[in-house]
């Protein structure tokens, strides 16, 4: 059941996010990168991770979209020829992303067990022997301690210094906001 | 476990948002493609957070927030852009061409 929800919106998720590079207006992709951020969020619920589901919805199909979509409307584009570049443009593309899609191709081959070998194999890298004992620890951590509950103890505990480094790149990209949108300083 | 499609779906929408990049000369439309790249690899985190731990999401959130913060630093950007010269054609935004 959850591989065939898994599949259906990963389906629409790679459909969605072609139709937005090829759409020609702006507000129409968007609206396709907003259909991508949701069936994302379904996506990430089928892979145990429901919190960030949910988070990316508010936030990325709430938040971001809207605020691209206010640009959108003050800038008042109206209707303008296509931006897709020619065709030299289309060949450096055609090359530049059919080599990334080589290399990364191979990221389908993983599983947890392999994942674990190369790990282990790679010294000091994490803490590998309790990281990948069973290739089911977010499962568990959900388990024990609730969807929400699983999260907080890593935030506030391991990761507290970056988690107030965050709220410094917040007030300086408040500022950088105000400073370049002001007319005159 | 649904660990290696997922990260090939990950690999995929990656290669979607740079062909978008290389592709657009909307400038907008270039920031929703690099959108786009951040929200793979977020997913590239949420599937192997199945395997290492709730650490992952933390990444994910962390780049959502750094996200965010790029979103509305670029969009301020490309106002201030916008009100220069009347356009956000990449094509002629060309100052520093030499």
């Amino acid at each position: 059941m959850t591989e065939v929800v898994f599949y259906i919106f990963g389906g629409i998720a790679v459909l969605s996010a072609a139709m937005c590079v090829l759409q020609r207006t702006a507000v129409g992709a968007l609206i396709w990168l907003v259909q991508v951020m949701l069936s994302l969020g379904v996506v990430f619920v089928t892979l145990q991770g429901q919190f960030i589901g949910l988070i990316q919805i508010l936030v990325y199909a709430g938040a971001i979209m809207v605020l691209f979509l206010f640009i959108i409307m003050l800038l008042n584009l109206g209707r303008v020829g296509t931006d897709i570049r020619g065709p030299a443009g289309v060949a450096a593309m055609l090359v530049l992303a059919g080599l990334i899609a080589a290399e990364l191709g191979g990221l389908m081959a993983y599983s947890p067990a392999r994942i674990g070998r190369e790990v282990r194999a790679s010294a000091g890298v994490v803490e590998a022997g309790a990281a990948f004992a069973g290739g089911r620890a977010a499962q568990e951590a959900t388990a024990a301690r609730g969807v929400v509950g699983g999260v907080a103890p890593p935030l506030f505990d391991t990761y507290l210094v970056p988690f107030e480094i965050t709220s410094l790149l917040l007030l300086a990209a408040i500022v950088g906001t105000v400073v370049l949108a002001k007319r005159k300083v | 476990m649904l660990l290696g499609p997922a990260l090939g779906l990950s690999a995929i929408l990656f290669t979607i948002g740079v062909a978008g990049v290389l592709l657009r000369r909307n400038a907008i439309v270039l920031f929703m493609c690099v959108e786009l790249m951040l929200n793979a690899v977020n997913l590239a985190f949420v599937a192997l957070a199945q395997v290492y731990g709730v650490g992952a999401y933390l990444i994910a959130f962390f780049v959502m927030t750094v996200a965010a913060a790029e979103a509305a630093v670029g969009l301020a950007i490309i106002l201030a852009v916008f009100r220069h010269n009347q356009s956000i054609d990449l094509q002629n935004i060309n100052l520093l061409h030499g």
